[in-house]
């Protein structure tokens, strides 16, 4: 276990540094000025420049570059953006909203993604299975800014049930819809595979087994089939919080929520490049752990996976 | 050895005869269909027979001859669709399981009738360990607290003569060797102390050396624990040894039964007699193995007349015609061929 | 247009001549010859109500984007301000946008460069993804490792941060107003995010069929590692990469409205439905058809694909049956 774990752990290394030294070239490296346009409408201080140019060593070549940044990275200092505020305050600010609001798309993936796809599952090619079939196609079909808006303009403008905004206190109320509207897609995908999964294992040998046994429908259900049907959907559920954490961009939009993909974006249209690549690389540090915690979770709750 | 129940297996109709006999478990005209999408195939087409406390019944049959699906039946695990019992009872104590409540039936199973499997690690639960699924049997249906029913499924696997019984109850089914495995399996089925044990190909997926081995373990317990056991096999040299009686399936029907001695010595029907014949014999080394010729009948579409008419070397054109019922020939015995007086009665 | 990629989607199953057009004609006892499996994902497939919707709306759209007059007469591109936001008339079946444009007009014109755009990436993704999953399952070793690894770096990449990313580097200043520039790049940032999904599809397909045994056998027999790939390795894996291949064109499209909806992708003068849409949203109160029109044939765009998809799957799928 441990040595899995060391092994996994190496090879996200490389990853890592892959993704997250793409993002910094992406944004630094571009041939021209670097600081053409990045500092907004204005041209960048002298002062900054100077700063910056010291501080990345953005005279040398983006190999250093990099270096240097990832070296300051792992000190905890994500740098400044050029009106001297700590990126580190900003992702600090903004971090747990989106963290809160992606908890709450996996509560809701959780509940109704699996309840669907648990009942239909059971009972294929009914009513409910055809609903079920015929709503999730129209969550995967629809857009993310789509349904966003839709539900904003009924639910908020239209009917008056919600708020069209979230208020900056983040109430956990205010958050099922946007919730709801990050995780859509998910949703969709949860059931499905939940669906399959149930569908498949309930002729397995086993679950005839455990009827063969006497047991009470609900215990073979509730324990025996149910157990071994969560298994893809438990993994699907893990990575799918690192997803929406990066996805969560249009949601913030539309719901006017102050959380990192708000931030991302604003970063990116005032052209503030040291914070785009402070906030994406935490993104992409919470995806490649989300993944080594589901690929752990994975030998958990399956016996038969060896840590090799 | 008793007698054997004999029915009219050409007469249709549902219901079965109904009349109480006293038997412990008994299958009576049951009639089961599958119904798919490429048509009806009619896998169980009136089949009876019985088993009483501390006998063994072998029910023989090539794969495809309905012998699983008929203890699927009993079990009533049998998939829904496409399978659907069309006709029959199955009677335990008397009682016809067909038509009892579910709640009813669910009690019956694993305390009144319990089943192993073919392949054990597909039959247990890749995610539970082998002590809780023994131990869960104590907990749900004799409602034991957790010290005591691991207590009672290590003893369950001391029974079916596993090594360290006490370190194997963690032990999940991958962890277990095959022959291990089907020990484990018999722990379980037999934990409720059941009355009737259904035995569905138990050595199949074993090695030779084990299958012996866990033979040998069947036929002990079934007779400490007086069962009755019900051992479906397609594989004549395994049956010797452990049954009393034999009933030999083909196309959904029974189409002969008999005591063990009986039938090796003077099988009474033409396909009874191409089993036997195609084993092979130390004594016949160098010559070419005796086969039946062709292949079992398509099941969405059963020839008229003895189903077994088109691969049988003595076909008379009355074979073609009428379907010959299970009767009775000589003592204790039972073949369903229009000519199993002359079989019975040959030198 | 250049749709190969999605006609030849739609026409796979015509390619058995045997087959007559009529949908249901046949009994499941026909006898008819056996056939493959594409065949019997055909027979399948005509069965499917589903199929022939998704089937009929994906050739309307084609057939929007290739010849958009045919179905609108006005002018999509220039309006004129005395019309600004009518209401939907004879004249202007969808009403007018802020500008006074024929909205009917505009979401008609609006299918060709979301259909280009997301069949194009499509065919990007295909090719790329899929040359590297067979060079990374076909070469195993140090080539696996290093082309996976490469993957998994774009594949930790969010995929809407990463499009607006790239969007916004290569078009910060937002000078290029070239038609054909913005759409070349949202085409290759939709292509380089998505492809390490098709490569391990590709790849892991190519493991499986590598050691089948009737490879094994012609490679035995002499055939070069180009003709087992052509001939065997490919033909095996296309099913899949058919499905995924026409649902992606399904959630591209999609991704193309997002990403021009945040403004960073299609840019003004292009018609595209997400401009549309975004350009709309302020006017909703007053004008709900501007959001309304250009979403309902974007959905409908995005359900066809994915249902097309999903009802080859089925087909395709002997274990759904």
């Amino acid at each position: 276990m441990g040595r899995y774990l060391l092994r996994r752990l190496l090879q996200l290394v490389p990853v890592f540094i892959g993704t997250t030294f793409l993002i910094y070239a992406l944004v630094w490296a571009v041939p021209g000025d670097p600081f053409a346009g990045k500092c907004g409408e204005r041209r960048c201080p002298d002062q900054y420049i100077a700063f910056m140019t010291e501080k990345y060593h953005l005279d040398q070549n983006v190999f250093v570059q990099y270096a240097n940044y990832m070296k300051n990275l792992v000190q905890g200092d994500f740098g400044q953006t050029f009106s001297q505020r700590e990126i580190s305050d900003i992702i600090l600010t903004s971090y747990p909203n989106t963290l809160k609001l992606a908890l709450v798309a996996l509560a809701i993936e959780a509940v109704i993604g699996l309840g669907a796809g648990v009942l239909t599952g059971l009972r294929r090619n009914g009513f409910l299975d055809n609903l079920v079939l015929v709503s999730t196609l129209f969550l995967i079909a629809l857009p993310v800014f789509v349904i966003g808006f839709l539900l904003q303009w009924l639910l908020g403008v239209q009917w008056g049930i919600i708020k069209p905004t979230v208020s900056s206190e983040m109430r956990l109320s205010e958050l099922i819809v946007p919730g709801f509207v990050l995780g859509s897609a998910s949703v969709a995908y949860i059931a499905r595979v939940a669906r399959t999964s149930i569908a498949e294992n309930r002729r397995a040998d086993y679950v005839r087994t455990a009827i063969a046994k006497g047991l009470p429908m609900r215990r073979v259900v509730g324990v025996h089939l149910l157990r071994n049907s969560l298994i893809p959907v438990v993994t699907l559920l893990g990575t799918d919080l690192g997803a929406l954490m990066g996805g969560a961009i249009v949601t913030e939009g539309i719901f006017g929520i102050n959380g990192i993909g708000r931030q991302v974006f604003r970063a990116i249209v005032t052209k503030e490049s040291a914070t785009v690549v402070g906030i994406v690389v935490v993104l992409v540090l919470v995806y490649l752990v989300m993944n080594l915690l589901v690929d752990l979770l994975y030998a958990a709750l399956d016996p038969r996976i060896r840590y090799e | 050895m008793s007698d054997i129940l004999v029915s009219e297996q050409s007469a249709p109709g549902p219901g079965g005869s109904g009349r109480p006999s006293g038997r412990l478990l008994e299958v009576d005209d049951l009639r089961v269909e599958f119904r798919t999408r490429d048509g009806v195939a009619k896998v169980i087409n009136g089949v009876t027979y019985h088993v009483d406390a501390g006998e063994t019944l072998a029910v023989l049959g090539e794969s495809g001859s309905g012998k699983s699906v008929t203890a699927q039946t009993i079990m009533g695990i049998l998939d829904t669709p496409p399978g659907f019992v069309t006709g029959g009872q199955v009677r335990f104590h008397g009682k016809d399981m067909l038509r009892m409540s579910s709640e009813e039936r669910r009690r019956i199973r694993g305390e009144g009738i319990a089943m192993i499997f073919q392949d054990a690690l597909s039959a247990l639960n890749p995610v539970f360990t082998v002590g809780f699924q023994i131990a869960e049997q104590f907990r749900v249906r004799r409602g034991l607290g957790r010290a005591e029913a691991k207590k009672r499924a290590i003893e369950m696997l001391d029974q079916v003569k596993i090594p360290n019984a006490k370190s194997r109850f963690n032990n999940y089914p991958h962890q277990f060797s095959g022959g291990m495995r089907q020990r484990a399996m018999i722990a379980m089925s037999l934990a409720l102390d059941p009355e009737v044990l259904i035995a569905d190909e138990p050595t199949t997926a074993l090695d030779v050396t084990v299958q012996a081995q866990i033979m040998d373990l069947l036929a002990e317990l079934q007779r400490e624990r007086h069962m009755g056991m019900i051992l479906i096999t397609h594989d004549l040299g395994v049956v010797a040894d452990v049954a009393d009686r034999i009933a030999v399936m083909y196309a959904g029907r029974i189409v002969e039964e008999a005591d063990v001695y009986d039938l090796y010595a003077k099988p009474a029907h033409p396909y009874t007699i191409g089993l036997i014949d195609s084993i092979p014999r130390m004594d016949e080394k160098g010559q070419q193995l005796r086969t039946i010729k062709g292949l079992p009948p398509n099941l969405m579409n059963i020839p008229p007349g003895c189903p077994f008419n088109p691969r049988c070397p003595m076909a008379q054109p009355v074979c073609r015609e009428k379907v010959p019922p299970l009767l009775q020939v000589g003592n204790a015995r039972a073949s369903a061929c229009h000519f199993a007086e002359e079989l019975v009665n040959r030198d | 247009m250049s749709d190969p990629s999605t006609a030849s989607i739609v026409s796979t199953p015509a390619a058995h001549p045997t087959d007559s057009p009529a949908p249901a004609t046949q009994g499941p006892q026909s006898n008819e010859k056996p056939r493959g499996l594409l065949g019997d994902a055909w027979r399948d497939l005509r069965r499917k109500p589903l199929f022939w919707i998704s089937a009929t709306l994906i050739v309307v759209f084609l057939l929007m984007a290739a010849f958009p007059a045919l179905f609108a007469p006005g002018d999509a591109v220039n309006g004129s301000l005395s019309r600004s936001l009518d209401k939907p008339s004879a004249n202007g079946w969808f009403g007018y946008d802020v500008q006074g444009r024929d909205v009917y007009a505009r979401v008609i014109y609006g299918a060709r460069a979301s259909i280009v755009v997301a069949v194009l990436s499509v065919l990007g993704t295909l090719l790329v993804g899929g040359t590297m999953g067979i060079i990374a399952g076909y070469r195993g070793g140090w080539v696996d490792g290093l082309l996976s690894r490469i993957a998994d770096v774009f594949f930790g990449l969010p995929f809407v941060l990463g499009a607006i990313v790239i969007l916004t580097t290569f078009n910060g200043s937002g000078t290029s107003n070239s038609k054909a520039e913005i759409m070349g790049l949202v085409i290759v940032s939709l292509t380089v995010l998505s492809w390490p999904v098709v490569m391990r599809l590709m790849r892991s397909s190519v493991l499986a069929t590598k050691e089948a045994d009737y490879i094994v056998a012609a490679r035995a027999l002499g055939a070069g590692t180009g003709r087992i790939i052509l001939k065997h390795l490919l033909p095996n894996c296309l099913a899949p990469l058919l499905v995924y291949g026409t649902i992606m064109v399904g959630s591209f499209i999609g991704a193309e409205a997002t990403l021009s909806f945040l403004g960073v992708g299609l840019k003004s003068p292009v018609v595209s439905w997400g401009i549309m849409i975004s350009d709309g949203q302020q006017f909703i109160r007053v004008a709900p058809g501007l959001v309304f029109f250009p979403a309902a044939f974007l959905v409908t765009a995005v359900l066809s694909f994915v249902m097309l998809g999903e009802a080859v799957r089925e087909a395709l799928d002997p274990k759904l049956r």
